[in-house]
C-alpha cells in the first residue's frame, strides 16, 4: 500500500518482521553499520561487540520464558554455566588437567545448547508446578545448587578459584585464532568473533521473532498474561512452560559456551546469582516481550561498563581502581543497573523499546498530535 | 548423641535468625504482595548500623541494637515511599523486580559504608560458651534463640490485640475494603516495611555476634531465608518459624555430619542444602507447607 504504510490487509502483513518501510530502511542501515564497523574499531572494542551480540543471544533467550511466557527465571546464569562448561569440555584439549575432547565446533557449540535445554526440561517439571514468585526463589536455589556444582566437579570446570580455559575456536577444521587475509582484508581472532557472532545472533534473532508470531508464541503470551484462561481455551500452561524453558535454556547454552570462548577463561564463581540479575536487568531495561528490547538491553548492559570506565576522568571522586576513593567504577556499575532497573520499572515498564516508541510516536504527531 | 545436641542447639540457633528474616518477607508479602529481595540489604545494613554505633561511637550494645533498628526501619521505609509506592497495582513480578533493582543499588551503598575489613558488633557474648548437661553452648546462640522468641512473641501479641494490628491484618486480607473501612492503607505499607527493616537489624545484628562478624559477603545469608520462607508457605507467618528452624537444622545437621558420611557432595554443601530442601518440598507441596493454595477464577 503506497503511501499508508500502516495499513494491513492481512494478519500476517501485520506481523511481518519488518512490516514498515521506514523499519526495512533502518533495518537496512544497521547492518551495513554493524558489517563496516568492525573495521573501524580496535580489537578491544570489536571484541566488547562480540560480547554484546552474545549477551542478546542469552537475554533473547531469558526474554522467551520471561517476557513472552511471564516466567520469571532468577536460573539464566546456571544455563549460561551449562553451556560454557559443556562447551569447554567438548573443545578442551584432550591430554590437559580438566577433562577435554578436542572436538570442533560445529560439534560443541549445538552440543553446549542442546545439554542446556535437556538440563532446561529436566528442571522444568519442578519450575511448572510453582507458580510467580515461588518460581522466582526456586530458580534462585537453581544458581547456588549450580555454583556448587561447578565449584565441586573439579575434573570438569578445574574447581573455585581455578577455573579452566574457555572452548577453542576451530571451526571446521580451521583455527579461527589466528589472523587470515579473505578477500584482501586481515581478519583476526577478534574480528572473527564478531562477526561469527553477529551470524549466531542473526540466526536466533530470527528464529525467536518467528517462534512468538507463531501458534507457540501466542500460547505463550495466553499462559503469561492469564493461564488459567489459557487453560480453558485449550492451551496447556504446563506444555508451554516446558517449552519456554527448554527454548530458552538453548540459547543460555549457546550463549554461555560463545561467551566464554570470547574471555577465555572460565571459573565457577562466575556464574552466580548476579550474572541472572544482569540478564534480568538486559531483559527489563530494554523491553520485555520484544525482540528489539532484548539486543537493546544486552548492548546497554554490556557496553554500560566500558562508558562507566570513562567516567572517572570527569568526576575525580569515582575512582578506577578496585578500592579507595568515594566509588570504585565496579560499584557505580552496581548501582547504575539498580536505579536503571528501578526507575524503568517505575516510570517506562517498556524499557528502551518504550522509550523508542514513545518518541517514534511523539515526532510521529508532531505539530499536529492530536 | 553429643554431637547431635550440639549440632540441634546451633541449627535451631541459626533457623531462629532465618525465623526473624523470614517474618520480615512475611510481613511485607502479606501486607503489600511484594517479594522483597532487599531484605538481605536491609540485614547487612542493620549489622553495620549496630557496629557503626557500638564499636566506632561506644555507645552500650543494647541501646546500639535499639538505635540500629530504628535506623534500618527508617531506611525501610524511605525505600518504601520512594520505590515502592509507585508500584502499587502494578503486577507483583514488576514490583519484586524493583526490589532486586534496589538490593543491587544498596548493596553497593552497604559495601561502601562496610568497607574491605570483617567488621564485628561489639556484642558482649563472644565466644562465651557453657556447657549443659555435657552439651557446649554459645551464649550468642542462646541469645540469638531467647531474642527471636521473645520478637516473635510480642509481634504476635501486636497483631493479635493492638488496633494498629488490626488494620495491617485486615489490609492484608483486602486492601480496598480496609481503605473503605478508614484504614490508612498507604501507611499500614509503611509500617510492614518498618518490620521488615526492623526484622532485618535484629537478625543482621545477631548474624554477627558470637564473634563471626561480617563483611561485604554476609548479605548471601539472608538470602537463605528465601527458602525457609517457601518452605513454609510465603504468606504464613508461622510458617516462616518452622521453616526457619527446618531450614537452620538441615543446615547444621549437614554441617556436622556430611563430611564424614557424604563426602562426594563436596565442600561447603551446608551452604546449599537450604535450596536443595527447598526443591524437593515443592515438588511434593507447591504453597509450601503452609502456603494458602491460591484459589482464582476467570
Amino acid at each position: 500500500m503506497r503511501g499508508r504504510p500502516q495499513l494491513f490487509t492481512s494478519y500476517a502483513a501485520d506481523q511481518a518482521p519488518l512490516n514498515t518501510r521506514s523499519k526495512r530502511a533502518w533495518f537496512i542501515a544497521l547492518i551495513a553499520l554493524l558489517l563496516v564497523l568492525p573495521f573501524q574499531l580496535g580489537t578491544e572494542l570489536n571484541a566488547l561487540m562480540a560480547t554484546a551480540f552474545l549477551a542478546a543471544i542469552g537475554a533473547i533467550g531469558l526474554n522467551i520464558v520471561t517476557g513472552w511466557a511471564g516466567q520469571v527465571s532468577l536460573g539464566h546464569a546456571f544455563f549460561l554455566g551449562i553451556g560454557a562448561y559443556t562447551g569447554a569440555a567438548l573443545a578442551g584439549d584432550p591430554g590437559g588437567r580438566v577433562t577435554g575432547l578436542g572436538l570442533d565446533m560445529w560439534v560443541w557449540l549445538p552440543a553446549s545448547g542442546l545439554v542446556a535445554a535437556l538440563v532446561g526440561l529436566a528442571v522444568a517439571p519442578v519450575a511448572t508446578r510453582v507458580r510467580g514468585l515461588y518460581l522466582a526463589i526456586v530458580t534462585l536455589g537453581l544458581v547456588f545448587l549450580g555454583e556448587h556444582l561447578f565449584r565441586e566437579l573439579e575434573g570438569v570446570t578445574g574447581g573455585a578459584g581455578i577455573g579452566r580455559a574457555g572452548p577453542e575456536l576451530v571451526l571446521f577444521g580451521t583455527d579461527l585464532n589466528t589472523t587470515s587475509q579473505f578477500l584482501g582484508l586481515g581478519l583476526d581472532r577478534e574480528m572473527k568473533l564478531y562477526f561469527l557472532s553477529l551470524a549466531l545472533l542473526a540466526i536466533f534473532a530470527v528464529v525467536a521473532k518467528n517462534l512468538t508470531r507463531s501458534a507457540v508464541g501466542r500460547a505463550f503470551a495466553a499462559v503469561r498474561d492469564r493461564d488459567i484462561a489459557a487453560e480453558v481455551m485449550g492451551v496447556e500452561p504446563t506444555k508451554y512452560k516446558v517449552i519456554a524453558f527448554g527454548v530458552s535454556s538453548f540459547y543460555a547454552g549457546i550463549a554461555g559456551a560463545m561467551l566464554a570462548t570470547v574471555t577465555g577463561f572460565i571459573e565457577p564463581g562466575t556464574y552466580d546469582l548476579f550474572l541472572s540479575v544482569e540478564f534480568l536487568a538486559m531483559v527489563l531495561i530494554g523491553g520485555a516481550g520484544t525482540l528489539a528490547g532484548a539486543l537493546l538491553g544486552a548492548a546497554f548492559v554490556t557496553l554500560l561498563p566500558r562508558l562507566v570506565e570513562e567516567v572517572p576522568r570527569f568526576l575525580p571522586f569515582i575512582t578506577a581502581e578496585s578500592s579507595g576513593g568515594f566509588l570504585t567504577v565496579f560499584q557505580l556499575q552496581a548501582l547504575i543497573y539498580g536505579c536503571l532497573i528501578v526507575a524503568f520499572l517505575i516510570a517506562e515498564p517498556r524499557g528502551l523499546f518504550g522509550l523508542w516508541v514513545r518518541a517514534r510516536n511523539h515526532f510521529r504527531g508532531w505539530l499536529l498530535p492530536h | 548423641m553429643e554431637e547431635l545436641l550440639t549440632a540441634t542447639v546451633r541449627g535451631v540457633a541459626q533457623g531462629s535468625l532465618y525465623a526473624l528474616l523470614g517474618l520480615g518477607f512475611v510481613i511485607v508479602y502479606k501486607g503489600t504482595r511484594v517479594v522483597n529481595f532487599a531484605q538481605p540489604v536491609l540485614m547487612i545494613l542493620g549489622a553495620y548500623f549496630t557496629s557503626a554505633f557500638a564499636v566506632d561511637r561506644g555507645v552500650p550494645f543494647g541501646l546500639a541494637a535499639l538505635l540500629a533498628i530504628a535506623v534500618t526501619a527508617l531506611v525501610a521505609i524511605v525505600i518504601e515511599r520512594v520505590a515502592m509506592r509507585p508500584m502499587v497495582g502494578k503486577p507483583p513480578f514488576a514490583a519484586a523486580m524493583v526490589t532486586v533493582g534496589v538490593f543491587l543499588a544498596l548493596q553497593v551503598v552497604a559495601g561502601d559504608l562496610i568497607g574491605l575489613e570483617q567488621r564485628q558488633v561489639g556484642d558482649p557474648w563472644g565466644l562465651d560458651k557453657s556447657s549443659v548437661f555435657g552439651v557446649t553452648v554459645f551464649h550468642s546462640d542462646l541469645a540469638s534463640l531467647a531474642i527471636a522468641i521473645v520478637v516473635v512473641l510480642s509481634l504476635g501479641a501486636f497483631f493479635k490485640y493492638t488496633r494498629w494490628g488490626l488494620a495491617m491484618r485486615a489490609t492484608a486480607v483486602s486492601q480496598e475494603t480496609a481503605l473503605a473501612q478508614g484504614v490508612p492503607v498507604g501507611r499500614m505499607f509503611s509500617l510492614s516495611w518498618a518490620f521488615a527493616g526492623g526484622l532485618g537489624a535484629i537478625a543482621g545484628m545477631l548474624v554477627a555476634t558470637g564473634g563471626a562478624g561480617f563483611d561485604q559477603t554476609t548479605t548471601l545469608v539472608a538470602l537463605k531465608a528465601l527458602p525457609a520462607i517457601i518452605l513454609g508457605g510465603l504468606d504464613s507467618i508461622r510458617g516462616a518459624i518452622v521453616g526457619g528452624v527446618l531450614i537452620g537444622l538441615a543446615e547444621a545437621y549437614t554441617k556436622t555430619y556430611q563430611a564424614d558420611h557424604l563426602a562426594w557432595l563436596g565442600a561447603n554443601f551446608d551452604q546449599v542444602v537450604p535450596y536443595l530442601v527447598m526443591l524437593i518440598v515443592l515438588l511434593v507441596r507447591p504453597y509450601g507447607l503452609f502456603g494458602t493454595k491460591e484459589v482464582e477464577r476467570l
